[in-house]
């Protein structure tokens, strides 16, 4: 035990701020959405059966049942993918003026919109988001992706002056089953943006919204074959990785795979950008206003089930404000509503997979063998599915794992700082460096410790905005190249200089 | 011609603001155009790498948190410099076969006088205020990635290297390069000249020796930041990125062009070994 132990007893929930809320379920209605018993695989305009004719189940975490079957590609599919992607770049979309490429963009996003609630229940559905994000969050942002780099399509001498913006080519894209159609947006609306055609590979947990966006590509008569959308698990990304059409590959998900990533594209001269893992830091002084901040490190740890790569998974707090910050995070996390994705009232979902409700699992238990104190607030979960607690750590120190590692679920490490110096000493203790929050309300501590901590992302008396327009990626091992804003056109990029 | 004998330089590695041997007491043959010597340079072991690492790691924060007008300043000095010391340099680069060797000096100098100016014009130029749909404002602003390896190109051992390392540390990056292996004087006597320019021991630390033997640690080394592998010979490069994932090291290589076209200098050379911070604040009243 150190000096700085709080003095609240752990064995007792803190009482709730407001009495409890009995709340009616308020289910959003999966009417709207009409699934396909089998997907295929999205090449050249349309959908095609795998060459090897494997397939595999998607389902819901939430209730475990088989929402579809999809196909899974493999290195023939693949290569099917890139060629696709390769003849509808040189022969038309390389080509295609820039104002004509951001009126196919300009539409996805409109159906997109239209689209949308469809979308929100879908992903709800899939992946086990709670509706209200998916649908005030996901979905919303993905159509502003589109239509932000949209107008990028035919100013890219505007961005990058003096040198001759031209296209990389085929760009490889895998994206994780944390944001599944958000993080689609993130990879191919700069790419197509640039000129590029695509190759996208969804989670294999979450890939219906993927399928779906193929068909909304349709609708907007995209050129066949400038968007293919291959599904399939580790052996598929490896596939697209490795085949040496794909002039460039946009990867985000664990720091673990996007290692091996980079080995498997070292020295093919081919582009790579990583968007990786994070153990962001957030940092509470005493003069930040309190309750905010509550909410600020509430929405950073348990939005989207902490399955957030920038999620707010260590708190930092100042000394003088421990006691009070740590009886009203507990009094809050007693609120937060657990269960039903589709439930319009549910604030944590289900946690995506049993693969991962395991991994959570395996490194909570570290922690309370590690000797940091846990409080979980008296919670009723249903019955099937996969789900987590809320969960909190007092007595954690920088060595433990729950301090160190990635764990990618609804768990807080807690720990204390008594100078500005110390808070960024621990805040930037960590290989990562995707993000980083600080709530004070002194202007000038926030721009001083905005400027040492090695995160990417910073924000100051917020925490996970995300907007197109804002550049997002990390330092050190948390990957390289930046996704929004005109930063996030120069991945897809060649700039040459002018002859 | 005078009888008196002349006072040689001993060819030595500039780590941490001094020039000590390798530790492992080693030396390689230096030749001239014509096979003769021209020096015994020191051949860095595995040891003066890691040293090398430890003096750029401790001098980044100091050197990142200088202003960009002193870290500009800083540069134009070591212009300067070479300006004065441009007859050795010119002999050593007519040792080192070079064609037109003045020519090679004057670009060397421009270079860095090209690159000083930007020390305080490329936050301006390559970041940006963002306009995010919210109540917020947010910016971005480009900062050094941290400790950078180069291997400087084999030939060009004067425009080549300098092409390659101030456009590294004028954002505020510390750099270890592993100098031209069969041409390490003008990087040497560059080393010499940084010493006396006020940029502080252990911003740029200058090994020669054997960059197959080097190259390894360095790409592997966990306290390296991002490597430079614009003159890396191309059969060593794929093992170098392999080692280079261990931290996800950012890896660059400069454009594919003689390093007097103009093409070679250009502002993405500083950004490309820099990180993009973003910053969100809420706003209102």
């Amino acid at each position: 035990m150190t000096d700085v132990e709080p003095t609240t007893d752990l064995s007792v929930p803190a009482e709730p701020v407001m009495p409890a809320w009995e709340y009616a379920p308020a289910p959003e209605s999966t009417e709207i959405v009409r699934l396909r018993e089998r997907y295929g695989l999205f090449i050249g305009g349309e959908f095609v059966e795998p060459a090897t004719g494997g397939t595999f189940p998607t389902i819901s975490p939430a209730t475990e049942e088989v929402l579809a079957v999809v196909s899974e590609a493999g290195p023939e599919d693949v290569d099917r993918a890139v060629r696709a992607a390769r003849s509808a770049h040189d022969q038309h979309w390389r080509d295609l003026s820039g104002a004509e490429r951001a009126k196919y963009l300009y539409r996805i996003a409109r159906i997109l919109q239209e689209r949308s609630r469809e979308f929100a229940v879908l992903e709800s559905m899939d992946g086990g988001k709670p509706i209200k994000e998916s649908r005030d969050v996901d979905l919303p942002l993905a159509a502003a992706h589109f239509f932000y780099y949209a107008g990028w399509a035919d100013k890219l001498e505007y961005a990058f002056p003096h040198v001759e913006p031209r296209p990389v080519g085929v760009a490889g894209q895998i994206i994780p089953w944390n944001f599944p159609l958000l993080m689609a947006a993130w990879k191919l609306a700069p790419a197509l943006a640039a000129g590029n055609t695509s190759v996208l590979k969804p989670a294999e947990t979450t890939p219906l919204t993927a399928l779906l966006l193929a068909e909304v590509i349709q609708q907007a008569d995209l050129p066949p074959g400038v968007v293919n959308i291959i599904t399939g698990a580790g052996a598929t990304g490896a596939a697209l990785v490795e085949h040496p059409g794909a002039d460039k590959i946009a990867f985000t998900g664990s720091t673990d795979v996007g290692k091996r990533i980079q080995r498997a594209t070292a020295g093919t001269g081919r582009r790579l950008t990583l968007e990786l893992g994070g153990k962001a830091a957030n940092i509470v002084f005493d003069d930040a206003p309190i309750d905010q901040a509550v909410e600020g490190v509430i929405n950073g740890i348990f939005f989207n089930q902490g399955h957030v790569c920038c999620a707010g998974s260590r708190l930092l707090v100042h000394e003088p404000a421990y006691d009070e910050l740590l009886d009203k995070l507990k009094a809050r996390l007693g609120t937060l509503r657990v269960g039903d994705p589709l439930d319009k009232n549910t604030d944590v979902g289900a946690i995506n997979s049993r693969a991962q409700l395991e991994k959570i699992g395996e490194l909570v238990e570290s922690g309370v063998e590690e000797g940091a104190q846990m409080y979980q607030p008296p919670c009723e979960l249903p019955d099937r599915g996969f789900w987590f607690v809320p969960t909190l750590f007092t007595g954690v120190s920088q060595s433990h794992r729950i301090a160190r590692e990635e764990i990618f679920g609804p768990v807080l490490s807690i720990m204390t700082f008594r100078t500005p110096e110390e808070a960024v000493e621990k805040a930037n203790n960590t290989p990562y460096g995707l993000s980083a929050g600080v709530w004070t309300e002194k202007g000038s501590r926030i721009l001083w410790m905005a400027e040492r901590l090695r995160a990417g992302v910073v924000w100051a008396n917020t925490f996970n905005r995300f907007d197109p327009a804002s550049p997002f990626g990390g330092y050190k091992e948390s990957g390289f190249g930046r996704e929004g804003g005109v930063h996030g056109l120069e991945p897809y990029l060649r700039l040459e200089g002018r002859p | 011609m005078t009888d008196r004998v002349e006072v040689r330089r001993t060819a030595k590695l500039y780590i941490g603001g001094a020039f000590p041997r390798s530790e492992s007491g080693r030396t390689y043959e230096v030749l001239g155009q014509d096979g003769e010597l021209l020096a015994n340079a020191a051949r860095a072991s595995r040891k003066d790498l890691r040293e090398a690492v430890v003096a750029a790691r401790a001098a980044a924060p100091g050197w990142s948190a200088a202003t960009a007008y002193l870290r500009g300043q800083i540069l134009y000095r070591v212009a300067e410099l070479m300006e004065g010391r441009r007859g050795q340099f010119e002999a050593e680069l007519a040792d080192a076969g070079a064609q037109d060797p003045a020519r090679g000096v004057d670009a060397s100098i421009d270079r860095w006088v090209w690159y000083a100016g930007w020390s305080d014009k490329v936050a301006q130029v390559m970041g940006n205020a963002n306009p995010v749909a919210g109540p917020y404002f947010n910016f971005s602003v480009p900062e050094p990635t941290g400790v950078v390896g180069i291997v400087a190109p084999a030939d060009q051992a004067l425009l080549g290297l300098v092409s390659r390392l101030a456009p590294a540390i004028v954002s505020g990056n510390t750099a270890v390069v592993v100098a031209s292996e069969p041409h390490p004087l003008p990087a040497v006597t560059l080393g010499e000249v940084l010493a006396t320019s006020d940029v502080p021991g252990g911003v740029v630390n200058v090994l020669t020796g054997r960059v197959a033997e080097l190259l390894p640690w360095l790409a592997g080394h966990m306290d390296v930041n991002a490597l430079d592998l614009t003159g890396c010979p191309p059969e060593l490069a794929a093992d170098a990125e392999i080692a280079a994932a261990e931290n996800v090291k950012r890896v660059h290589h400069g454009p594919d062009v003689d390093p007097f076209d103009a093409r070679a200098q250009s502002p993405y050379e500083i950004t490309a070994l820099m990180e993009t911070k973003t910053v969100w604040h809420p706003m209102g009243a």
